[in-house]
């Protein structure tokens, strides 16, 4: 059609067999990069024990275990009977409720305090400052006195944590809710105006729709906050059920056996991936919607 | 001497998907000012790349300066603006004049001199050390003018440059480009939207119609040289604006593959 | 407390102008601070909130003057782990962002297992470069600084280098520009809002990373242990004074980051409507 530009694109017509061979590739490329992982960290290891190289750091079997032992230490049945990823799995499951309690607060604290933002320059100046440094605050250091104090307002200790998650999460949203809703196109607002639209209504017609990449943007960042929070909440709150409370015991008994440290080191690293997936998938749900009804 | 030759140049996007060009013939001579003028969808930006190496042809040579257009492009013979300036935001202006210059290799004296040169010639004296973002649309077309010109390509190509232009800026425009033409004595082909526009600057106008992006006719324009403001009111200026809508609507009509009769026609 | 995916870079007029603007524009945060001091100092003594909760601004302030010494020192040893994680992290991630925006395949083939090993809590790795190097030194702290500051800085740059203009990339190609001509005057100085946009996140993260690496264990000398023993020892007060000092710190790495981002960006236009 235009000069230059680009063929009609037919994508929607075609085959499966396309379709099944990026999916293939993909698969491929995954089962490439987890192979030369455990490849490099095993190579990596062989080597350095081969030379006794100290640089930078002595490798033995408690600095870098086999990943085979690791995986393997997850089948192994620990001091209550029970195998080690079941416990690592319920650990996650509390760890998850705190995180995902924290990361609604935190994303709707969030949002509300991006459109108030958004909506005057003064409070702007007079708090985003705030709100910046608010991030500043070691809250592992807070996170002791947060707890005791919703204590003694009887909260249970897991809310506690989840308002520890919230104060990671809302940080991000906020940012982004401001900086989305001021993204709307002037002429777009104008439009609005033109059709005698008050504010509110601009706010939920034309400047959140417009907000949605950037707020999802923030979403996917505060996933894995809502998860750092949780666990850093749980390390000083004596919350032992938890993934912060195995990574405390699992980190005592380091030296006598690594291999249960690290295995937590894969469940919470697939927590947080779990998490992001979540967003993820939410945003093309709610993204391909929201397309679907401007069309 | 032929600076641009195209012979038997098509262009197909995708398998099978739109013929952009089909069979396209032309030579352009040294010192001439070309236009290719036509609708939307007849291929003439995409003919201004293919001369530029910046596309490849799917059939057809192109010869540039009596090399292969690749050769051409290697060797710096052309300079190229396009309908948006492209000038680099952290760069203030003559820096921005200064960017084929540094890629060329020239040393910083040889530079400096070079810029004062062309700055001079677009006549931004005085906004050397500004950025982009401070200067009008005209203004920034006339940097993106001057870094085309800074290493005396005789070869220039420009893609609707003033497209985005008011036309009050646009006419100013055209008379200055026919100034700096003059004094380079370098060869331009010129893409453009504007019959008049066209007519104005060019000593021959091609003609270009879509589906399949084809030559439909070649013009010549015999108006008089120098021109100025008032070229623009003259009856021979009207009449060959008309003699260009023409051509267009003839070949809008002889959509679909006929080529329309070559050469001038005078149809008043 | 993490990392963003690529967020396009903020415009100079919004956050980035923080420091710099006119006196004048710091009034409304500085009346809320007033306000909020004065709020807070009230409700203590309306409320009779306990000490060990939360002390007065006055007393914390007192004991900030008071310890100031060990204070700021325990503070700079923390923030020279941090800062020694942020150059590493960042340093490492500018150079791999450099390399997948080279070989674009690779990037483009890898990104999504960046953005992945970006949701990982690295947190939780925290006790295990514990155990790599001693718990006593800065090293392990700094380690942990590191891993946490290479993502954010990495995924930025890489969206930074990848975002050029294709227009720009044209124009190039016109003058047969080669790929290192390309990236040195194009990618590079297009990436940098980017870079500064991960830079400043990583400045905040790496203090927080070496607090609480610090907290499975670290030398006597730093902020993290000193806030943990002082809150052990229900001297909260004291708790509080080295948690301002942690603010301090990180507040000031992160102007520092923001003033950085001013100078090496100068020629970009103020974004303020």
């Amino acid at each position: 059609m235009a000069t230059g530009a680009v063929a009609v694109s037919r994508s929607s017509a075609r085959p499966s067999a396309a379709h099944v061979g990026r999916a293939a590739a993909k698969l491929g490329i995954f089962v490439l990069v987890l192979a030369a992982l455990w490849g490099f960290w095993e190579g990596y290891r062989w080597l350095w024990m081969h030379e006794g190289w100290t640089w930078p750091f002595a490798v033995d079997d408690t600095t870098m275990p086999h990943i085979h032992d690791v995986l393997h230490a997850l089948f192994k049945r620990g001091a209550t009977g029970s195998l080690l990823i079941s416990d690592l799995l319920r650990a996650a499951l509390v760890t998850a409720k705190e995180a995902a309690v924290g990361f609604v607060l935190g994303a709707a604290i969030g949002f509300v305090l991006g459109v108030v933002l958004a909506h005057s320059r003064l409070l702007q100046r007079g708090f985003l400052p705030y709100v910046i440094a608010s991030q500043t605050v070691p809250i592992l250091a807070v996170a002791p006195i947060v707890v005791v104090y919703l204590g003694s307002l009887n909260v249970a200790a897991w809310f506690s944590v989840a308002v520890i998650s919230a104060y990671l999460t809302f940080f991000p949203v906020t940012i982004n809710t401001l900086r989305g809703v001021n993204s709307a196109d002037r002429r777009a607002v104008e439009l609005m105006r033109s059709y005698a639209a008050g504010r509110w209504r601009i706010l939920w017609k034309l400047r959140v729709p417009a907000s949605l990449p950037y707020i999802f943007a923030a979403l996917k960042v505060s996933a894995t906050a809502s998860v750092v929070g949780a666990i850093i909440g749980e390390l000083p709150s004596s919350i032992q059920d938890g993934l912060g409370g195995e990574i405390l015991s699992f980190n005592q008994y380091y030296s006598l056996d690594p291999t249960q440290l690290w295995a937590t080191n894969i469940v919470a690293a697939l927590l947080g991936i779990a998490f992001f997936l979540v967003v993820v998938s939410a945003e093309r749900i709610v993204v391909r919607r929201a397309a679907e009804n401007v069309a | 001497m032929t600076v641009v030759s195209l012979r038997g140049i098509s262009k197909t996007f995708g398998d099978g998907g739109t013929t952009a060009l089909q069979e396209i013939e032309l030579e352009i001579e040294t010192a001439e000012f070309v236009s290719l003028i036509g609708p939307s969808g007849c291929g003439k930006s995409t003919l201004l790349r293919i001369m530029g190496d910046l596309t490849e042809p799917s059939a057809g040579n192109v010869i540039v300066n009596a090399k292969p257009a690749r050769q051409a492009r290697i060797d710096r013979d052309y300079g190229i603006v396009f309908q948006d300036a492209v000038l680099f935001d952290w760069r203030t202006v003559a820096k921005n004049i200064a960017l084929p210059l540094e890629l060329s290799g020239w040393d910083r004296r040889r530079r400096s001199e070079r810029i004062k040169e062309m700055v001079r010639l677009v006549e931004l004296s005085g906004f050397e050390d500004h950025h982009p973002w401070q200067l009008s649309g005209g203004m920034q077309q006339r940097v993106a003018i001057a870094r085309a010109l800074a290493f005396d390509p005789s070869l220039l190509l420009m893609d609707e440059p003033f497209g985005a232009l008011d036309e009050m800026t646009r006419e100013r425009l055209n008379l200055e480009l026919l100034e700096i033409w003059r004094r380079s004595g370098s060869t331009i082909v010129f893409v453009t939207h504007s019959i008049a526009e066209a007519v104005f600057l060019s000593t021959r106008v091609v003609v270009m119609s879509p589906r399949p992006g084809r030559i439909s006719d070649l013009i010549e324009v015999d108006l008089p040289q120098p021109r100025t403001a008032l070229t623009r009111e003259q009856p021979r200026f009207f009449e060959l604006v008309t003699q260009v809508r023409e051509a267009l609507h003839l070949g809008s009509e002889l959509e679909g593959g006929a080529p329309a009769p070559r050469g001038s026609e005078a149809s008043v | 407390m993490s990392t963003p995916v690529a967020v396009q870079p903020v415009p100079r007029g919004g956050l980035g102008r923080l420091v710099g603007r006119r006196l004048v524009d710091w009034l409304p945060a500085a009346v809320v601070l007033v306000l909020t001091l004065g709020g807070w100092q009230a409700a203590i003594a309306l409320f009779g909130i306990q000490n060990f909760l939360l002390p007065k601004p006055t007393s914390i302030a007192q004991t900030f003057w008071s310890d100031r010494g060990e204070l700021l020192r325990a503070g700079w040893f923390t923030f020279q782990e941090a800062l020694g994680g942020f150059a590493i992290g960042s340093g490492l991630a500018i150079l791999s962002a450099l390399v997948l925006a080279r070989w674009r395949g690779v990037g483009r083939a890898l990104m999504p297992y960046a953005i992945a090993a970006n949701a990982i809590p690295i947190i939780a790795f925290a006790p295990i470069t514990n155990a790599w190097f001693s718990p006593l030194t800065k090293t392990s702290k700094i380690a942990i600084a590191a891993v946490l500051c290479f993502f954010p800085v990495l995924v930025n740059t890489l969206r930074g280098l990848t975002s050029v203009r294709p227009s720009s990339l044209e124009l190039m190609r016109s003058y047969a520009a080669g790929q290192v001509e390309i990236f040195r005057r194009v990618r590079i100085p297009t990436a940098l809002p980017y870079l500064f946009t991960g830079l400043k996140v990583a400045s905040v993260l790496s203090m927080i990373a070496a607090i609480v690496g610090e907290y499975f264990g670290g030398s006597f000398d730093a902020l993290g242990v000193l806030i943990r023993s002082r809150a052990q020892t229900f001297a909260f007060t004291d708790a509080w004074a080295g948690i301002l000092v942690a603010c301090m710190f990180g507040i000031g790495f992160y102007v520092a980051i923001g003033l950085l981002e001013r100078v090496a960006l100068r020629w970009m236009p103020s974004a303020e409507e």
